[in-house]
């Protein structure tokens, strides 16, 4: 390529969600996350002579569902497929999968970057079956001297979920990753961690020059365990690529592996010869007829999406595009947000949400959910605050110590003797003692200068501990100030 | 021998079982004794437990004498006491289940299969797993990992195959009955080869889970019995809707027993039709005549004989040995010495481990078959190969539909010779042949039977019979009639000279 060509990188996204569903999907052993290796298994799901698979019709309505969310159309009539290969995770020498006629095909995902709205094609979702958990004993799998295999996972729904390549940043991928996990955690069909492996994603990247209507050589990338590596990681791919290119050489098409902490890709294997699957029809299973009555059905029973819900934030509370959208595309923050504002101002309440909540959320490494933080403790902050109780920065300060125990915010403000000082004699007396101890300042104020009163509130409020009413003070203040200069 | 209890027929037992003439213990005890007797040269087995037989015998003498106590017979299940052998790919809780293949030489099963525990509720007794080819590919018991069985009626012949050791075992009444599977002929071949009466359930009939898988779609779970009214017994309990079997059927299930009760006298005005194929010529003489004079006798009872074609069925062969080895190539992928059976020592990474102990475990022929499956499979040939199979399958199924237009039932010998000696044929592409009259069942999913009709040179020969889905019913009507017909030229096989 002439040197100074500008590139543009081409990426399809190819995601993995665990299904919530209660039990296995061809089994009926328990999805249970946590419990002792190899005791939430049959015959099965250890691929044990003789065993047959039974589908779980909940997990077919979890992947409607999915595809329902993702503007697919529902296919009448699918197949499962076995998909054929070795490898010890995979209990039966195949898997499960589907091939032609997935469950949901053709539909999109709209994602927003920097305030632009863009489409990003759905190919497919399609219902397929985990594989066990392989724990590799020594450093990496290379020098691993033996590994051990956990088939509590194997036969967990999975569904995959297969973009056109659309995508045309790092920004938009993180964006539809990111949009892609909320709309999935609304309507219920997986919790989508991507940091435990229940939300996976592959990423497939070209480059090319600018302008250009052909693809380049494909680059599949592994290993992309957060919304901050999935950015990294085609960042750092799209300029590798570019490099390569610009050099005068030729991607090889290949999967690679995104190393997060040394924050770049390494080879993994060629993709020059394809694999060989052996897809055929998996004769254990019937095909999989889909009604229209049931999606229907489905589709009567699905969860509001983070759009809609975004946008009846602001229709019904008043708040705010950006607070709107983050609260609704977290369950955690906008389950909170909803039992907050039956009891409070919604712009208030979600003004906490995005700021001091979710910052000691962050800091403390404690979702939300799983805090000591109740909704009523928030609405009785707020309520605080509008009665003139206490000042906003004491509320902050109660706050901290709420997250931290639990503890009812009106127990905390008694506790600590924090209620806002209002009463006028109270007040005035202070107010008195600041002016006496401060003569330049009230000469200051005298001469005209307007800023010494700042100076002289900040007096009232360290004499108070934060505790003057901020108006009262205020006004007291101008009264005495006006007696002094007399 | 000839005072063995087993000579008595299943329904025989039963009656003297609820009068007191007989326990299951006495049961058990002839057929052990007989295994112990006769197994040695026959081979039957490959695993005998007297242990679990005796103990599950005691439980159902407790459960005779508590329903001749009550007078409520009816409380007893019906196959109470009568010991059965089971093919060795049927799962046994317990009990170890090889499919004749090294690599699950010591595989004891953590459950059974559905129709291991259906049996067993209706009070039948497993006294042992027989032999078979290695995971039932093969038509001569030759291919097991463990040893050859041989032909009760002569030592020097095989038992056909693949289920010849269930096959084996009740003609040489060490069981009363068996259980058989049968992907592409393997309950109706040894049948016609041992003389007993073998059948293939319409697919999805009998539950398969628990049956270690060959060819999916064409994998049938099958009775074995030394008469027709016996092996409509044994499918009364063996079939049915089963939750773990997503293709098993929801069709209820029939009393078959009314219609195995039925003789020539019940043949008036069925229509049986002749397939020309099926006739042609290659059938061996002897076999041709005995099946033609059967027909005749059918005939004069009062059946219609209907000339029907199957245009397609010169494809069947073809066809079942892509579709069958496509799907065995993928069920037998999971023996890969992780989890259980098999594993190669020595090796020292996961792919070479894997790949070793499926060289070690398996043998010539089912390795044969695992590369003709994943030939026939992979991308390039999957359309010229498996695809264009299973539309040839489509048009052999609809042959059969339009044959049952005209007829109610059709026929063919169940093989074109009798049992031939054991090592005579080595082709492999010759034995597959030996299945030309068993796999259009198969490959349409409908029901088919093998009933001896005679003898020929001292051996028997077998009879066959296909119905419509689930049209076992017609089958077991017309079976009872051809065992009525032939009964003056048959008998049990002399094993004195043991």
């Amino acid at each position: 390529m002439p040197a100074g060509t500008e590139y543009e990188v081409v990426v399809g996204m190819e995601v993995h969600a665990e299904l919530a569903t209660r039990s296995k999907v061809f089994c009926s052993c328990p999805v249970s996350f946590g419990a002792p290796p190899n005791t939430q298994t049959c015959p099965v799901c250890l691929g044990m002579p003789g065993a047959l698979p039974m589908l779980n019709r909940r997990a077919v309505e979890f992947t409607i569902r999915a595809a329902l969310a993702l503007n697919c159309q529902i296919t009448p009539f699918s197949k499962f497929f076995r998909k054929n290969y070795f490898y010890p995770d995979l209990a039966k020498g195949f898997q499960i999968t589907q091939f032609d006629a997935p469950i949901g095909h053709d539909g999109w995902l709209d994602v927003e970057v920097d305030g632009e709205v863009k489409r990003i094609r759905i190919r497919r979702v399609h219902l397929e079956e985990e594989t066990a958990k392989l724990t590799h004993a020594g450093d990496d799998i290379i020098t691993a001297g033996n590994s051990l295999l956990d088939f509590n996972r194997s036969g967990i729904g999975l569904i995959e979920i297969v973009t056109e390549p659309d995508i045309r940043s790092a920004e938009e991928a993180r964006a539809y990753l990111k949009k892609l996990r909320a709309t999935l955690v609304a309507v219920g069909v997986s919790d989508c961690k991507l940091e435990e492996g229940s939300m996976r994603c592959e990423a497939n990247i070209s480059v090319r020059p600018k302008g250009s209507d052909k693809y380049g050589n494909l680059v599949e990338l592994k290993n992309i365990a957060s919304f901050r590596a999935v950015y990294r990681a085609i960042q750092y791919e799209a300029a590798r690529q570019s490099q390569v290119l610009e050099s005068g050489g030729v991607v090889r098409r290949e999967t690679r592996h995104w190393d997060d902490a040394k924050g770049e890709t390494a080879f993994m294997r060629s993709k020059e010869q394809a694999a060989e699957y052996c897809y055929f029809p998996e004769p254990d299973l019937m095909p999989l007829e889909i009604s229209e009555e049931w999606v229907e059905e489905i589709r009567r029973g699905m969860p509001e999406l983070p759009d809609a819900r975004a946008a009846r934030y602001m229709r019904d509370y008043g708040l705010n595009k950006e607070d709107a959208q983050q609260i609704a595309e977290s369950k955690e923050l906008w389950w909170f947000f909803e039992q907050t504002a039956a009891k409070a101002d919604g712009p208030e309440v979600a003004k906490w949400l995005v700021g001091e909540i979710s910052a000691a959320a962050n800091a403390s490494g404690v979702e939300l959910s799983q805090s000591r933080l109740r909704p009523e403790h928030i609405a009785e902050l707020i309520s605080m605050m509008e009665s003139g109780k206490i000042s906003g920065k004491i509320a902050k300060s109660v706050f901290e110590d709420v997250w931290a125990t639990g503890k009812a915010p009106a127990d905390i403000v008694r506790e600590r003797g924090l209620s806002q000082i209002s009463d006028e004699g109270e007040l005035r007396a202070i107010v008195r003692r600041v002016i006496e101890a401060n003569p330049g300042p009230v000469q200051d104020f005298g001469a005209g200068k307007e800023r010494a009163i700042s100076f002289l509130v900040g007096q009232v409020m360290k004499e108070s501990r934060g505790r003057a009413n901020p108006q009262e003070t205020n006004r007291i203040l101008r009264e005495e100030l006006a007696r002094a200069m007399e | 021998m000839s005072e063995n209890v087993l000579d008595l027929s299943v329904h025989e037992l039963r009656r003297k079982l609820l009068q007191g003439q007989v326990t299951a213990a006495d049961m058990v005890d002839a057929a052990l004794k007989r295994i112990e007797a006769l197994d040695g040269a026959i081979g039957a087995f490959i695993t005998v437990d007297a242990e679990g037989a005796r103990v599950a015998a005691e439980k159902v003498d407790r459960m005779v004498t508590e329903a001749v106590r009550s007078g409520d017979e009816k409380a007893l299940p019906p196959l109470a006491g009568i010991p059965v052998a089971l093919k060795d790919n049927i799962c046994t809780r317990g009990l170890r289940t090889t499919a004749s293949s090294r690599i699950l030489e010591s595989f004891v099963p953590p459950y059974s299969a559905t129709v291991v525990e259906k049996l067993q509720s209706a009070g039948a007794i497993v006294v042992g797993k027989t032999n078979l080819d290695e995971f039932a590919m093969g038509s001569t018991t030759e291919s097991s990992a463990f040893h050859t069985t041989r032909n009760p009626w002569d030592l020097e012949r095989v038992p056909g195959g693949s289920s010849g050791g269930s096959a084996a075992a009740v003609a040489a009444g060490m069981a009363s009955a068996a259980v058989g599977t049968d992907t592409g002929g393997s309950v109706r071949l040894p049948s016609a080869f041992c003389g007993t009466v073998g059948l293939k359930p319409t697919y999805a009939r009998v539950s398969r889970y628990g049956v270690i898988s060959y060819g999916s779609s064409l994998d049938c779970v099958g009775p074995i019995a030394g008469n027709v009214l016996d092996c409509a017994i044994m499918l009364g309990v063996m079939a049915g809707l089963d939750p773990r079997d997503a293709t098993s059927s929801p069709e209820p299930v029939p009393d078959y027993v009314e219609s195995a009760r039925s003789g020539l006298d019940g043949l008036q005005g069925v229509r049986i039709g002749v397939p020309a194929e099926f006739f042609a010529p290659g059938i061996a003489s002897g076999v041709r005549e005995t099946v033609e004079r059967t027909l005749h006798r059918l005939e004069e009872a009062g059946a219609e004989l209907v000339d029907v074609s199957l245009p397609h069925v010169e494809y069947s062969v073809a066809v079942y040995y892509l579709v069958a080895t496509a799907e065995a190539s993928s069920n037998l992928a999971r023996y890969d010495g992780v989890r259980y059976g098999l594993r190669a020592e020595g090796k020292d990474d996961v792919g070479s481990t894997i790949a070793a102990s499926r060289t070690e475990g398996f043998g010539q022929e089912v390795q044969r078959r695992i590369l003709l499956g994943s030939h026939a499979l992979s991308a390039g040939n999957y359309a010229a190969y498996f695809d264009k199979a299973m539309r040839v399958r489509t048009l052999i199924r609809r042959d059969i539909e339009a044959a049952l237009e005209k007829c109610d039932c059709f026929v063919s010998p169940t093989s074109s010779t009798t049992a031939f000696k054991i090592g005579e044929v080595r082709d492999p592409l010759a034995m597959y042949l030996q299945d030309i009259y068993t796999i259009v069942a198969n490959l349409a999913g409908v029901p088919a039977i093998s009933v001896p009709c005679g003898l020929h040179q001292g051996l028997p020969v077998g009879f066959q019979v296909f119905g419509p889905m689930f049209g076992e019913p017609t089958l077991f009507r017309v079976a009872a009639a051809v065992e009525q017909a032939s009964a003056g030229e048959m008998r049990r096989p002399k094993l004195e000279v043991m």
